[in-house]
């Protein structure tokens, strides 16, 4: 098992190589951060990583060449079954309303560069004909909210995307998956007030994740029950959506 | 950019005390001095903890500042031939052996819980049932990575930077933040144990038996009847074991198959039913007397199988009473403490009998000493458990003998200062920034 993780120092990116790592996986850690990615990497090898390498690369910053880059990387790695794509920042609403060059950057970062990287091993995985694509989206993706919709238009735009990979792949071997985690225990919600029983841990949308990568629809939720918490919510009529305080 | 949020509900394991608290959980080493300085800054008292199953309040900073360091939780290095481990301080135990049994190693040293961290493990200096082999932890670290408030990390040894060293190990976290340990372990062959149990009758007979198994068993523990009265009195279960030389390395599989799922009521605990539990639980073990092969977890963690077992003794939590008398006081002290317990029926499940080896700890506070050590719980009922440990205090007092900080909830100040006459050699040594709810408590 040979798995590409983008995005690899993020908690649910690195539960989710834990549990790859406990099958003896080999797996390619790839983001900015050369000390975080070579300790995760050290420790990975630790839990049973057949080998466990980095490469140094700012996702978001790569005009063109994206497919070129991402061949290469799966060289490095000597193959690859899966593409774990993780990374992504939530940014202020509020900051985002104010400073529209920060409107921005949260969608070029969620959506523009995510999607050149969710192409490029869309067309690697389809030439080899099997192995899956796992990217991680967001419950706020499902319906534009006063506190985050920048950041769900972006996550939205992402799911649609991996929804045509997945259609697009239909009878050719390989899966996309998109993830759509509920709010996460991460240090990407350090500044939520975390009261209210629906949060998960890292480790626990780590499993769904390990889990899509297998089996499952285009569209998996983590933990599941979010999937009938948003089928609720999108289906609220805007006049009642519109007063609630969500 | 970490941030503390306010946690209304922090306990430590006995659950006694529950506070509001400002907590951060840091995911990388980076990003600790950061923490300490925003901490700092806030003016609040800061503390780091991990799985938090101290049972007292040594874990507790009520109102202050908490780094939750369960995210710091990676292996830095490991080299098979030495067994030397070096790993962050947030790892737990239960994560170490699944990294080191399956490559035929094991910690040199293990409390009774899989569920606590390095970091943790080494502020309390634990020991195991192997005190009389190996001694404490304390004495298997090589290094530690120590960050103080002022943003220094420190590298500290047992040969360099002495008295920092000494007073980090068994020092209740106040020394400053462990970042990282490295420790040795040691080979096993399988993750089997060959163990013997062999029911005595009182106390005389469980001396004379660790005193005999003590050379040729790694791992000795006795259970003891804490209710039983008159000439039943100190009758229990003694267990010794060695890994076994042959038999499968199994990576362990052993989440807690049972979970208390909520605090049972207080009536269930009484005179009657801890009675007839203890009674049943000794004739069990005098009927499945004798050798077994039994795997490494059930062995070590016989409670980490039931999840969440400290709700058994209800919302109130428990008290834990965990002595330790030197040699020459041990059976008259020990026979003492049994009999003011029986009478009182205030007891537990798990009164956990152990003879202390003579291997010292480098630690200022170490708890272990040579003699004997006896752990009870007590459910909390108010000022009758109070009064309770009030007189078992003056026996272990008469005795010579100390408490251990990690079970304590409640010891006099004086108390603890009779048992730790090293604690103002310490204070020295404690970071000003850090302080815990139990150093407020005994200490100032």
């Amino acid at each position: 098992m040979r798995l590409i993780i983008l995005g690899a120092t993020s908690a649910i990116a690195e539960a989710t190589a834990r549990l790859y790592a406990a099958e003896g996986a080999d797996i390619l850690l790839v983001g900015r951060q050369t000390e975080r990615l070579s300790a995760t990497a050290a420790d990975l090898k630790m839990r049973g990583a057949h080998s466990a390498e980095i490469a140094i690369l700012d996702l978001a910053q790569t005009p063109g060449g994206v497919d070129e880059i991402f061949r290469n990387l799966v060289r490095q790695l000597g193959g690859a079954d899966h593409v774990l794509i993780a990374y992504g920042i939530l940014g202020e609403q509020a900051d985002a309303e104010r400073d529209l060059s920060i409107a921005e950057e949260i969608v070029r970062i969620n959506f523009n560069s995510a999607a050149a990287w969710c192409l490029a091993a869309a067309t690697f995985l389809e030439e080899q004909g099997r192995g899956s694509l796992i990217v991680l989206g967001s419950v706020a993706g499902d319906r534009g909210r006063r506190a985050n919709f920048v950041y769900g238009a972006a996550k939205a735009g992402l799911a649609a995307l991996v929804e045509g990979i997945s259609h697009r792949f239909a009878d050719r071997g390989p899966r996309a998956v998109i993830v759509k985690p509920g709010p996460t225990i991460t240090p990407m919600t350090e500044q939520f007030d975390r009261k209210g029983l629906l949060w998960a841990s890292a480790s626990q949308v780590a499993a769904v994740v390990r889990r899509a990568a297998d089996r499952g629809g285009p569209v998996v939720y983590a933990p599941w029950f979010w999937r009938y918490i948003m089928l609720i919510i999108r289906a609220m009529p805007a006049r009642v959506f519109n007063r609630m305080n969500i | 950019m970490i941030r503390f949020s306010s946690s209304e509900d922090i306990r430590s394991w006995g659950g006694v005390l529950q506070a509001r608290h400002n907590v951060a959980r840091p995911q990388w080493r980076d990003e600790l001095p950061e923490v300490l300085a925003v901490a700092r800054h806030s003016g609040s008292p800061i503390l780091a903890t991990g799985l938090r199953r101290s049972y007292g309040d040594t874990g507790l900073n009520p109102d202050g500042a908490i780094l939750d360091m369960t995210a710091l939780d990676r292996a830095i290095f490991f080299d098979p031939d030495s067994g030397i481990l070096r790993a962050e301080a947030g790892v737990s135990f239960d994560m170490l052996l699944k990294m080191l049994i399956r490559r035929g190693f094991f910690l040199p040293v293990t409390p009774g819980t899989r569920f606590v961290t390095l970091g943790g493990a080494i502020a309390n200096d634990v020991h195991g049932k192997n005190h009389h082999s190996a001694g404490t932890l304390g004495r298997w670290v090589r290094r530690i990575g120590l960050l103080r408030s002022d943003g220094l990390e420190i590298e500290l040894t047992p040969q360099e930077n002495t008295g920092l060293f000494g007073a980090t190990i068994g020092g209740l976290g106040l020394t400053g933040v462990i970042t990282w340990a490295e420790i040795e372990t040691v080979r096993i062959a399988s993750a089997i144990m060959d163990v013997e149990n062999i029911p005595f009758e009182n106390l005389d007979e469980f001396f004379q038996i660790a005193r005999q198994s003590d050379g040729e068993y790694e791992y000795t523990v006795a259970w003891v009847d804490c209710l039983a009265k008159g000439k039943d009195l100190g009758r229990g279960l003694f267990t010794r074991g060695n890994h076994a030389s042959k038999g499968a390395r199994l990576p362990t599989k052993a989440d807690p198959k049972l979970t208390i799922p909520f605090n049972f009521p207080s009536l269930v605990l009484n005179k009657l039913s801890l009675g007839a539990f203890n009674s049943l639980y000794y004739w069990k073990g005098k009927r499945n007397a004798g050798g077994s092969k039994v795997p490494i977890h059930p062995f070590f963690y016989p409670l980490d199988s039931i999840g969440h077992w400290y709700r058994m003794y209800g919302r109130r939590g428990m008290y834990q009473y965990q002595s330790a008398v030197p040699p020459e006081s041990e059976r008259d002290a020990t026979k003492a403490m049994l009999e003011l317990i029986s009478a009182a029926g205030e007891g537990s499940f798990l009164a956990v009998l152990k003879t202390f080896g003579d291997k010292s700890s480098l630690g200022m506070l170490s708890f272990p000493r040579p003699g004997t050590t006896l752990a009870l719980d007590f459910p909390n009922r108010g000022s009758s458990t109070l009064r309770l440990m009030g007189r078992l205090d003056a026996i272990v007092r008469e005795a010579g003998g100390r408490l251990y900080p990690a079970k304590d909830g409640r010891m006099p100040a004086d108390m603890f200062r009779a048992g730790y006459p090293h604690w103002q050699d310490f204070a020295k040594y404690i970071d000003p920034a850090f302080e815990s709810h139990f150093w407020r408590r005994v200490g100032q």
